[in-house]
């Protein structure tokens, strides 16, 4: 080590340092990993249930033909699923976001019922990272037979 | 390499490079953004509101980029010790924290109509978030070390811990379930159509230039500023030797 110049060793210095730097963070984020995410998926809602009334988030894509309005009129019904296959009935009743479409994504804000119906106060749309335009949407399906849509990343 | 780190050198360089840079830049921008926000068709589910990615994107990648370029300035001015990289980290901070806030500003309008909400704390936001406030900090700090005589360490190893945010911001909507949808354009494939991306590219390039030349205007600024005092202090020197 004497047989270094300054200048390399504070090379070693500032690289040491970020090594110990990156491993901290490394260590934080792989500790922060759950308790970091916006909402629970539905298989987590499903399996640890949170208690009834207690205000939680719920992430996951809308069933294909679940949308249903109920009898009042200003209710919906939805199914929010995800690749688990597991399924959590949501009522919601307000104003739907404009991306709030079926098979899409959708990120639901309220709390369990005693009933395990998910009551939502608040709805945002989570759309995926694909941008096509509108008139080539129907061009790509008729390529490869699968429409934008048909990925969910970011929900597996 | 070190040829550049010369400042002579350097300020004959940057005196055609910076606006060279600048109105190139100028250009390209308005060029790709009259493209973005005026011909390219509406996309499929978000309509006309996708047109908010063309600043957006460029923003937040020239905010996370405005970092990293205080990161390497900083780690050549710790291992160097040359004057010129503690200058250019400098230099980077300003523009880097105007387009994070642009990016932020832009996001927040975009949230809006796409998700129905103008902020969520979710990890993308957030650690975008505490960018902006990293490099408050930061010109906060080199500003005070400047004015009070501190060394010029202490900013270089702010600016190399701050930048371990700079990987989860990239991470956080693949570490953690978030709000805001994962990375669209990664290693060789993008999600994103070509009618949008070819002028998304060309908005990014032109940002780029931009924030290259405003960057080497405020190096020769700060230079000539610190060439200015050290004058003043010499004649003032002179005026009571004699």
């Amino acid at each position: 080590m004497s047989t270094f110049k300054p200048k390399h060793q504070r090379l070693v210095l500032v690289l040491i340092a970020l090594a110990a730097l990156i491993g901290a963070v490394m260590l934080a984020a792989w500790s922060l990993r759950t308790q970091a995410d916006y909402f629970y998926l539905p298989d987590e809602l499903v399996a640890d249930p949170p208690p009834p009334g207690q205000a939680v988030r719920l992430g996951g894509m809308v069933e294909r033909g679940s949308i249903e309005t109920m009898a009042d009129g200003v209710t919906i019904a939805f199914v929010v699923t995800d690749q688990a296959a597991a399924r959590v009935p949501v009522r919601y009743s307000g104003i739907l976001p404009d991306l709030f479409v079926e098979g899409s994504g959708v990120v639901a804000e309220g709390s369990v019922a005693a009933d395990g119906i998910f009551i939502a106060t608040n709805l945002l749309a989570k759309h995926d990272e694909n941008y096509v335009p509108r008139e080539m949407q129907d061009m790509h399906k008729a390529m490869d037979g699968t429409g934008p849509e048909a990925t969910t990343v970011g929900l597996e | 390499m070190h040829g550049f780190a010369n400042p002579r050198r350097f300020l004959s360089l940057a005196a055609w490079l910076t606006p060279a840079l600048l109105v190139s830049g100028l250009l390209l921008t308005a060029g790709a953004l009259a493209w973005g926000l005026l011909a390219v068709p509406p996309d499929r589910l978000m309509g006309e509101t996708v047109r908010i990615l063309f600043i957006h994107v460029p923003s937040a990648w020239l905010g996370m980029g405005g970092w990293t370029a205080i990161a390497l300035s900083s780690m050549a001015f710790l291992v160097w010790k040359h004057p010129l990289a503690a200058i250019a980290a400098r230099a980077a901070a300003v523009p880097g924290m105007a387009f994070t806030a642009i990016c932020l500003a832009s996001g927040s309008i975009w949230g809006r109509p796409a998700w129905g909400a103008w902020w969520v704390w979710d990890g993308r936001l957030t650690s975008m978030l505490v960018l902006l406030f990293l490099y408050a900090g930061y010109v906060a700090l080199a500003q005070a070390v400047e004015r009070d005589g501190g060394s010029p360490r202490i900013p270089a190893i702010f600016g190399l811990v701050g930048a371990v945010n700079i990987p989860i911001i990239n991470r956080s909507v693949v570490w953690w379930n978030s709000l805001h949808q994962p990375p669209s354009i990664t290693m060789g494939k993008s999600a994103i159509d070509a009618e949008f991306l070819v002028p998304l590219l060309l908005a990014v390039l032109g940002f780029s230039l931009l924030f290259g030349g405003i960057m080497l205007a405020r190096m020769r600024a700060l230079i000539a500023e610190m060439q200015h005092e050290s004058r003043l202090r010499r004649k003032a020197q002179e005026a009571g030797d004699a």
